[in-house]
C-alpha cells in the first residue's frame, strides 16, 4: 500500500495507470486478442517515430518553452537527405549530415529567438514552422522540379536506419529506446537535469543561482529540431524517398503524449518514463484501435478522453505529491 | 560590543529613475551578528534599496561599502558573491521540485557513476536536511519531499538555511513574515534570531512592528525615500515607531478619528437591504 502510494507520487503514474485502462477497454469492448496486438508492429513502429520527437519536446516543456517547428523539420530532414543523396547523388553520409545540419540550424534560430527577445517560444516556432514548410517547397520545385525525391540507400544505412527487422518492425524502435535510455539518464541523474527542473520553476532564480539558462534553452531546441530531422532522414531511407509534406500530425501528437505523460504544461514537473509510456498510450489508442471491432473514426474521441482523464489525474497525484508528509509525522 | 566596521554599509545612497527620486541620502550600516530593521509603509523605497544591495539596481550615487571598502554590483550574481543573499517572501521558488535537489540548483553534489559523472541525491538531501535541522525545525526529515508541500514558514527555513550553509555574510529577508500566521512567523523571527547568533548580518525588511522589535538590535524608519529614523533596540516604543511609519501622523489621533467615525455610525445604523 505504501509502494503503491508512493507510485501515484511519480510524474508517470496516470499515464501508466491509462495505457492500462486502454488496453482493458479494447479487450472488453473491442474484443481485442492481446497476443496479436502485442505482435504487431503498427504501434510499435508509430511509437517509435512519434518517441524520439516527444521526449526532447518534452523536455523543453519541462524546462518552460514550447517547439511546434518539428512539424516542419520531419520533411525537412527527409527532403534534405533526399534531395543530396537521391537528386545530387552525393553519399548518403552527406546527406544525413545535411539532414542533422539543418536540425541543429533551425534548432539554433528557434533557441537565439527564444533567449534574446521576450516573444513566447510558441509563436517564434509558429514562425519557424511555417517558414520551414515554405523553404522546404520552394527549395524541392526550385531544385528538382518536384515535390517527391527518390533515394536509394546503401545496405549500411539501410541496416542502421532503415530496416525492418523480422520484416515488420522498423529499426527506429532500438533508436527510441536507446534515446529514452540517455535522455532519461541525463534528465533524472545528471546536474544538467536539475537544472532544467529549476528552469522550468523559475528561469529569473535559475539564472541568480548561476545556471546558464540561455546555453541549456538553445541546447534543448537543437536537440528537439534535430530529434524531427533525424525521424526523417530514416524516414526517407525506410521508405526509399522523401515528400514536403506531411509531419503536421506529429505537433499535436507529440504534445499529447508529453502532457498524458505527466509533463506540466508550463514546466517543472515530468519524467522522461512519464513521456516515454504517454506516447506508448497514444500509439495503442490511435493504432491499436484497428485491432478492434470498435469503428476506427472513434479513435479521436478515446484520444481526447484518454487525454482529459490523464491531465486529471496528473493534477489530482501532483497534489497528492505536494501535500505528501511521511507517515510518522502525521501525528 | 560591536565590531567597528560594518560589514555592509550605505552612503549617502541615491537612487532615481528618470526624474523620479525614489532614494534620497540613504546612510546605513549592519555589523555582524545584527539584526538591522528596516522599517517603512508602502512606497517607502524599501523594495528599490533591497534592489541595490542584491545588485538589481545601481545607486544614481553615492557608495555601498563591505568591510569598509566600496564595491560595485553590476548584476545580482556581483552581490551573491560577496555574501549577500536575499530571500523573498514566499521563500523556495521551485515548489515542483524536491528539497534535496532545490537546495542545490546550480551546485549540485556529483559522484562517480560508472563512467558517468551523477547527481548525488542522496548526499544532496541528507546535507539540504541536515542545514534545515540545524536551524531546530525537526518537522523536516525527507529530502524528497517537494518544497511546494511545506508551510510557509519550512519554507522560509529552509530558505534562510540554504543561504548559511552557503557561507551568506548578509542576509536580507523581504517581508519574510508578511504571508504567514501568527506560529509560523514565530517560527522564522527563531530563525532570524538563530541566524544573528551564528554571527551573520540581517537586513529584516518589515512593516511589522511587534515582529521588528522581536528580533531587531538597530531600527531604520524609511520615509518618502529617506531614512526618517534611526534607532537602536529600547531608544522607542512601539507607538512611536507605528506613528512614525505612518508618516508622522500620530496613531492615537488616527484611533481617536475612527472611533469618532463609530459612534457617528452607531448614532445612524446601517440599514441593511437598503441602498
Amino acid at each position: 500500500m505504501n509502494e503503491f502510494s508512493h507510485f501515484l507520487r511519480r510524474p508517470e503514474a496516470a499515464t501508466i495507470i491509462s495505457l492500462a485502462a486502454v488496453i482493458v477497454f479494447y479487450v472488453i469492448f473491442g474484443g481485442v486478442d492481446l497476443g496479436k496486438l502485442f505482435g504487431a508492429a503498427s504501434w510499435v513502429n508509430f511509437a517509435a517515430n512519434l518517441g524520439i520527437v516527444a521526449i526532447p519536446v518534452g523536455l523543453l516543456m519541462i524546462s518552460g518553452e514550447l517547439d511546434i517547428s518539428i512539424g516542419a523539420m520531419i520533411p525537412a530532414g527527409s527532403m534534405t537527405t533526399a534531395i543530396l543523396s537521391g537528386y545530387y547523388g552525393y553519399p548518403i553520409a552527406i546527406g544525413m549530415l545535411g539532414a542533422l545540419s539543418v536540425g541543429i540550424l533551425v534548432g539554433f534560430v528557434n533557441g537565439i529567438l527564444t533567449v534574446r527577445t521576450t516573444v513566447p517560444s510558441l509563436i517564434i516556432t509558429l514562425g519557424s514552422l511555417v517558414a520551414m514548410q515554405g523553404i522546404i517547397l520552394s527549395a524541392s520545385v526550385l531544385l528538382t522540379g518536384n515535390a517527391s525525391v527518390p533515394l536509394t540507400a546503401p545496405d549500411w544505412a539501410k541496416f542502421a536506419f532503415g530496416q525492418l527487422i523480422g520484416g515488420s518492425h522498423q529499426v527506429i524502435i532500438i533508436w527510441w529506446l536507446i534515446l529514452t535510455a540517455i535522455f532519461a539518464f541525463v534528465l533524472h541523474r545528471t546536474s544538467y537535469g536539475n537544472w532544467i527542473f529549476a528552469m522550468g520553476g523559475d528561469r529569473d532564480s535559475a539564472r541568480n543561482l548561476g545556471i546558464p539558462t540561455s546555453k541549456v534553452t538553445i541546447i534543448l531546441f537543437i536537440l528537439s529540431a534535430s530529434a524531427a530531422s533525424f525521424v526523417g532522414m530514416c524516414q526517407a531511407i525506410l521508405f526509399n524517398s522523401a515528400q514536403v509534406s506531411g509531419g503536421m500530425n506529429f505537433i499535436f501528437n507529440a504534445i499529447v503524449s508529453v502532457v498524458v505523460g505527466g509533463v506540466l504544461l508550463t514546466g517543472g514537473f515530468g519524467s522522461v518514463i512519464g513521456i516515454f509510456f504517454g506516447t506508448l498510450t497514444f500509439a495503442i489508442v490511435n493504432q491499436g484501435i484497428y485491432f478492434t471491432q470498435i469503428d476506427r473514426n472513434w479513435s479521436n474521441l478515446i484520444i481526447g478522453a484518454v487525454l482529459l482523464i490523464a491531465v486529471g489525474m496528473n493534477e489530482t497525484f501532483r497534489e497528492k505529491a505536494l501535500s505528501y508528509v511521511p507517515k510518522k509525522m502525521k501525528a | 560590543m560591536a565590531p567597528i566596521i560594518p560589514v555592509l554599509e550605505l552612503r549617502d545612497v541615491e537612487k532615481s529613475f528618470g526624474p523620479i527620486d525614489v532614494l534620497h541620502e540613504i546612510s546605513l550600516k549592519v555589523h555582524e551578528g545584527e539584526v538591522l530593521c528596516l522599517l517603512g509603509d508602502n512606497g517607502a523605497g524599501k523594495s528599490t534599496l533591497i534592489k541595490i544591495l542584491a545588485g538589481v539596481h545601481k545607486p544614481t550615487s553615492g557608495t555601498i561599502l563591505m568591510d569598509g571598502k566600496p564595491v560595485e554590483f553590476d548584476r545580482p550574481r556581483d552581490a551573491a558573491d560577496r555574501g549577500i543573499a536575499t530571500l523573498h517572501q514566499f521563500g523556495g521558488t521551485f515548489p515542483l521540485m524536491s528539497i534535496g535537489r532545490s537546495f542545490f540548483v546550480g551546485v549540485e553534489p556529483q559522484k562517480k557513476w560508472g563512467p558517468f559523472t551523477v547527481f548525488d541525491r542522496k548526499k544532496a538531501n541528507e546535507i539540504a536536511v541536515k542545514a534545515v535541522r540545524d536551524f531546530g525545525i525537526t518537522r523536516i526529515d525527507d529530502g524528497d519531499r517537494l518544497v511546494g508541500g511545506l508551510s510557509g514558514g519550512e519554507r522560509q527555513s529552509i530558505a534562510i538555511a540554504r543561504a548559511v550553509y552557503f557561507g551568506a555574510r548578509v542576509l536580507i529577508l523581504d517581508e519574510p513574515t508578511a504571508a504567514l500566521g501568527v506560529k509560523q512567523a514565530a517560527h522564522v523571527l527563531r530563525i532570524v534570531n538563530e541566524t544573528k547568533q551564528r554571527g551573520l548580518a540581517v537586513i529584516f525588511i518589515t512593516h511589522q512592528v511587534m515582529h521588528a522589535l522581536a528580533v531587531g538590535d538597530h531600527f531604520a524608519v524609511l520615509i518618502r525615500g529617506a531614512v526618517a529614523a534611526d534607532f537602536r533596540k529600547g531608544d522607542k516604543t512601539r507607538e512611536e515607531i507605528t506613528d512614525l511609519m505612518a508618516g508622522g501622523e500620530s496613531m492615537a489621533d488616527l484611533e481617536a478619528e475612527l472611533e469618532g467615525y463609530a459612534q457617528n455610525q452607531e448614532e445612524r445604523p446601517p440599514s441593511l437591504g437598503h441602498t
